[in-house]
């Protein structure tokens, strides 16, 4: 690697050529402040939080997009640095609803961080006419503040350069500028897939999800609710960090603890309902190989794919699977199966679904999704919102003692938790279906080629007779151009994994926030990831297909896999929605 | 074979003010009188005098009609071009004398000019490409494809001193020379046609008199980077320019002076309008980049530069109007030649669009290093009414005020930057003792508030906030404190800024502040504006001793704030008077005051 000569507050250092002054100072432990900076999707120099000095330049520079040069004499904690910072923060703030103390992001806000990193003791300096700022409810997944936005573009880059959606960017010019949609519609009539990646991003509270605590709370205090709660496979390895422990921690045994704790009347674990799909799912695509079935067939867990297959793919709605996901399964079951086993009556049921996803609020929403005549999941939240009912009710989760789901419908397998991550339903539907068509039981359950947080995999397996060819995609511009692949008919695939957001539901738009300077430098997904795959390698039971419950349900209630049972509860169907 | 050539100046100025009739008079008349096959009437772009028009010469006589109206048309066509009188009441009065016209070279407002940018404007049919191929257009692309070097163009192009007439005033030779560095593949050559500065126009009559010119150049350009795809990217604003430029441009294919095998010579270039939507900070490189690609026209961090990565990533050059218009003439009269004009470091010429409170309204052409003196007395012939010359502005929004204590400063880039002003495009606005040096600051920083892209913190509050400030004091509400905060965020937004709009959009504020600093004490300490413009600080007053109780300004008043008895000295009631100064206007007898 070529290498220059730099000097950073007088320190020599040696660095690679081509590499940013913040990157090269980062090497040598300077850390350099940033706002508007997202690695590879943000590289604007937009904010000027993180400008330095340059010696011999007359102005400061932005250490984010700045190359070094040899020679090149830099100064980040000059007086004239520091001033400069803290007067962008101050015109920041300017502009800024502080009503800090109730924000939904206090004490996890980029922009406090660096009011207290900078001293900014006025906060009304330059206080003087604001721009304009709308509030935006319309949709049901999250809610737009302009009042609170920074306009770092993290949103509008995510929503472009991760999902190829763009349905949010800025508008106006000037003071006048801010993020929207197209025209200022509502968030709710535009495409919008509701993966949420942009609320991840988002350094202050200017987007957040939808707040449904108030609705399970309420649940919780009605003594005529049976009140369920079922958590989907990554909130065990994610939930952890909403309360600063390290990424990548397993809580499961703390996480059911507090959740019983909340007052839960079944604390039970997605991950079965996961294992059900699996079954479900291998059935009908190994019914759609043999009957010369809809191919490639496309995994249908993640509501934020599904919504974008129906606005900017309808002609690939027949390929999704029809199953449903496991957030729906699960509340299908409990409000049949699960009622008609315990004696409760469904209307009775309040079920809460725990996702790291923000889309699910909007899948609890759709049509065709109420098996039992109510609502499957009447309730889904996302890990944040768990995290603060957590700490309203005044639990510290590193604290809680392990505890283990309830029976039955926390009984899963490794398959059922690896859903978790890109590539994760992929090798649990190959753990099932290569069984069942060489009817043989292997003893290898893993296959590495589909595992990893690469945007696009492929791999082709021979079982039996037949060459199955994969494909596993995530992140949409990645499912994009999959489907543009298949579309021109360059790639043949017989089943295909999609999931909304780039590395799957550990980094799901509902997962707990990482600020850019941690998210910037470690790879969150992979980290997450690699926990979901230890915890799987320590099941005792690691093909679906092998749950005993699972096998229950179909001997005492469905019948057959794929029966006309399944089908009215398992089982749904999708739409063509308008892009425009 | 003609033995009359009518030329009618049809760029914006005159056009406005009407020449497409005077053409069609003219035509008419013309053919009435059985002209037709004798005088021929040639639609030219601008003269310069734009506060003349509509202009027509007559040649060979080279009779410099100004202020011409349609119902003049018959006079001069009976009388000039039928029997050979010139008819001397519509002359431009300098150009009068007793038995013969004088020429316009030697008029106050022509003698110190020196044409090189503007060479065929007012000279030639800019619709018309033989016109511009008669006056040895394309000769320079001929010589450069079949003589030189794309280094040796290169070389030339350094050698002459040109450098960028857009605002920065960097070396087009050493530009160019960076694109040409880059490996070969796809390059482009773009022109900056989004001339913005409120009052500015020089670009626009390039195009509009002479857009040949401008492809020519940019085909020079891409033959010396190896590029062979141009793009135009000007304003939809200037419909003129926009339509001469694609005739041209339809002519250049047609005459295969674009497209492919240019001249026989194996050369491919071919060039492509985008218009732009009038955001001034589109004419920002990166943004106007940015925009033909068609994305938000917004400025992106550089480096990397255009040269290395410019125009959909590709090596790039981006030169303005005027620069191109520059270098036909270099390659055909040498380095040498190009660089013997202007000071040491600013070679060649300056277009400057003369604006504001002076006498001849219009563009000119000086060589750099002319005094500011010399272009608003001489050229400018001066300030009207008698006032006294306060200050100019120079560079538009970006640029600042030039006292009247400077003005004998010779204008070139490095002069301009050293008194806190910058060349920029060449607006230059005149102001004499009736304008406000804070309203003037307010003016251009709402120019800027209005259009910064809202990318960068400094600029999009930034500027917010100092116009609140200076708001503030032409109200009467600022205090002192306000000067040095205003100050003080003056030079932040210069220093942090992501591009070259915020980080000069204070510089109207700050060169004001230096050289008009007792102004923002008038308003701030006695609650006054010295010039009497700022409304919040004005009060009507009637001097009892001068009314005469005539009740006309009462009359005139649309807030009924004047009241009196006939005969009887008249008051206005400050409460409800609006400022509008229509009391004043009316006053036969001088006696309302503001102050």
């Amino acid at each position: 690697m070529e290498m220059v000569n730099i000097k950073i507050n007088g320190m020599p250092l040696s660095v690679p050529a081509g590499s940013t002054i913040l990157e090269a100072a980062r090497q040598h432990g300077i850390e350099i402040p940033t706002l508007c900076y997202l690695r590879e999707i943000n590289e604007i120099g937009a904010c000027r939080i993180c400008v330095v000095e340059v010696v011999g330049m007359r102005n400061l520079v932005a250490a984010c997009v700045y190359p070094v040069a040899e020679g090149m004499e830099i100064l980040t904690n000059s007086k004239r640095v520091f001033a400069s910072r803290k007067t962008n923060l101050e015109l920041i703030l300017s502009t800024h609803n502080r009503s800090c103390l109730s924000c939904v992001r206090s004490g996890n806000c980029e922009l406090q961080k660096l009011c207290k990193d900078f001293r900014i003791y006025d906060e009304t300096l330059y206080d003087g006419e604001k721009p304009a700022s709308d509030y935006d409810d319309s949709a049901v997944h999250m809610v737009r503040d302009n009042s609170k936005c920074v306009l770092c573009r993290r949103c509008a880059a995510a929503c472009a350069k991760w999902q190829d959606v763009a349905v949010i960017g800025p508008n106006g010019r000037g003071f006048n500028t801010h993020i929207g949609t197209a025209f200022n519609q509502n968030l709710s009539d535009v495409a919008c897939v509701s993966c949420g990646q942009c609320i991840v991003v988002c350094p202050t509270g200017a987007l957040s999800e939808k707040d449904n605590t108030k609705d399970v709370w309420r649940a919780l205090s009605d003594p005529t609710k049976h009140v369920i709660v079922q958590t989907a496979p990554s909130i065990r390895v994610t939930l952890g960090e909403a309360f600063g422990m390290h990424i990548g921690t397993n809580v499961e045994g703390k996480m059911v603890a507090a959740l019983r704790r909340l007052g839960f009347d079944g604390v039970y674990d997605t991950d079965f309902a996961a294992d059900m799909t699996i079954v479900e799912e291998a059935n009908e695509l190994v019914e759609r190989i043999k009957n010369g079935g809809k191919l490639p067939m496309i995994t249908s867990c993640s509501p934020g794919w599904v919504k974008y297959c129906e606005h900017y793919y309808p002609e690939f709605t027949e390929n999704l699977s029809s199953c449903k996901s496991p957030q729906q399964m699960f509340g299908a079951l409990a409000k049949t199966w699960y009622a008609e086993k315990t004696g409760i009556d469904p209307k009775d049921i309040f079920v809460v679904g725990i996702m790291p996803c923000t889309a699910k609020k909007f899948e609890t929403k759709r049509e065709d999704e109420s098996a039992s005549g109510y609502p499957d999941v009447d309730v889904s939240l996302t890990t944040r919102e768990l995290a603060r009912m957590i700490e309203r009710a005044g639990m510290y989760l590193p604290k809680l003692p392990d505890e283990e789901f309830d029976a039955p419908l926390g009984t899963s397998t490794g398959a059922g938790v690896i859903f978790g991550a890109t590539g994760g339903v992929m090798e649990a539907a190959l753990r099932t279906a290569k069984e069942w068509i060489t009817g043989e039981s292997g003893e290898t359950v893993e296959f590495q080629e589909v595992r990893g947080t690469e945007g696009i995999k492929e791999a082709s397996y021979q079982i039996g007779d037949l060459k199955l060819n994969v494909c596993v995609a995530s992140g949409l511009k990645n499912a994009k151009k999959v489907l543009e692949s298949v579309k021109s008919g360059e790639k043949e695939y017989h089943f295909i994994e999609i999931m909304g957001c780039p590395g799957g539901c550990v980094n799901g738009g509902g997962q707990p926030v990482q600020q850019a300077a941690v998210r910037n430098f470690i790879d969150l997904k992979a980290r997450r990831a690699a926990a979901l795959y230890e915890n799987d390698k320590n099941k005792p039971i690691r093909k679906s297909h092998e749950n005993p419950v699972v096998k229950e349900v179909y001997e005492t209630y469905l019948g057959s896999y794929g029966s006309h049972k399944a089908h009215e509860i398992l089982h749904t169907s999708y739409k063509k929605r308008n892009r425009f | 074979m003609y033995r009359s050539h009518v030329l009618v100046c049809g760029g914006t100025g005159c056009t406005s003010s009407g020449s497409e009739r005077i053409i069609a008079a003219l035509e008419h008349e013309i053919q009435e009188n059985g002209l037709t096959e004798e005088i021929k009437v040639i639609k030219t772009g601008c003269f310069g005098l734009c506060a003349l028009g509509p202009i027509m010469i007559v040649y060979p006589e080279g009779a410099f009609y100004s202020m011409v109206k349609p119902e003049d048309i018959p006079e001069i066509v009976s009388e000039h071009l039928l029997k050979g009188r010139i008819v001397t009441r519509l002359l431009y009065q300098e150009t009068v004398q007793e038995d013969t016209v004088k020429s316009l070279n030697h008029t106050q407002f022509y003698a110190k000019q020196k044409r090189v940018a503007l060479k065929n404007c007012g000279v030639i049919d800019p619709e018309n490409i033989n016109e511009y191929i008669g006056l040895n257009g394309y000769m320079a692309l001929g010589k450069v494809l079949t003589e030189m070097t794309p280094e040796q163009v290169i070389q030339t192009i350094k050698d002459s001193g040109l450098r960028g007439r857009g605002g920065g005033g960097f070396p087009t030779g050493t530009k160019w020379s960076f694109a040409a560095a880059q490996p070969a593949g796809q390059k482009y050559v773009c022109c900056n046609a989004d001339e913005g500065d409120p009052g500015a126009f020089m670009d626009r009559s390039v195009l509009e008199g002479d857009p040949h010119v401008v492809l020519e150049a940019m085909a020079i350009a891409g033959y010396a980077i190896g590029a062979n795809q141009g793009y135009i990217y000007v304003r939809a604003e200037y419909p003129i320019a926009v339509k001469r430029l694609e005739i041209a441009i339809g002519q250049a294919r047609e005459n295969g002076l674009l497209g492919k095998d240019i001249l026989g010579t194996g050369f491919d270039f071919d060039i492509e309008l985008r218009l732009g939507a009038g955001a001034f900070v589109c004419g920002e490189e990166t943004a106007l980049m940015t925009s033909i690609e068609g994305r938000r026209g917004e400025p992106r961090p550089r480096p990397p530069f255009p040269a290395v990565k410019g125009l959909f990533e590709r090596p790039t050059v981006l030169n303005n109007v005027e620069t191109y218009a520059n270098i036909p003439q270099i390659i055909l009269n040498g380095a040498d030649w190009f660089a013997s004009m202007g000071t040491e470091k600013s070679k060649g010429t300056k277009v400057f669009a003369l604006g504001g409170k002076i006498n001849n309204t219009g563009l000119v052409e000086v060589p750099m290093g002319t005094t500011l003196r010399e272009i608003v007395e001489e050229i400018g012939g001066g300030i009207p009414n008698g006032k006294k010359f306060k200050a100019a502005q120079t560079g538009g929004p970006s640029g600042g005020c030039i006292p009247a204590s400077l003005i004998d400063i010779p204008v070139d880039y490095d002069n301009l930057i050293s008194i806190g002003s910058m060349m920029g495009s060449g607006g230059l606005i005149v102001m004499d003792e009736d304008t406000c040096m804070v309203d003037i600051a307010k003016f251009f920083l709402e120019f800027t508030v209005d259009e910064s892209c809202g990318k960068c913190t400094p600029c999009r509050i930034g500027t917010k906030r100092l116009l609140e400030i200076l708001d503030k004091i032409t109200k009467g509400k600022g205090t002192l404190e306000d000067l040095d905060k205003m100050e003080e965020l003056c030079y932040h937004i210069k220093a942090n800024s992501l591009c070259g709009l915020g980080q000069s959009a204070p510089n109207p504020v700050l060169s004001t502040l230096k050289y008009f600093r007792d102004e923002y004490v008038a308003h701030i300490v006695d609650k006054k504006c010295p010039a009497g413009v700022c409304k919040a600080l004005l009060n009507f007053t009637i001097d009892p001793e001068k009314c005469r109780g005539c009740t006309l300004c009462a009359r005139a008043c649309p807030a009924d704030a004047i009241s009196g008895s006939v005969k009887q000295p008249h008051v206005i009631d400050p409460a409800k008077c609006l400022k509008c100064g229509a009391c004043m206007e009316k006053c036969k007898f001088g006696a309302i005051y503001k102050k």
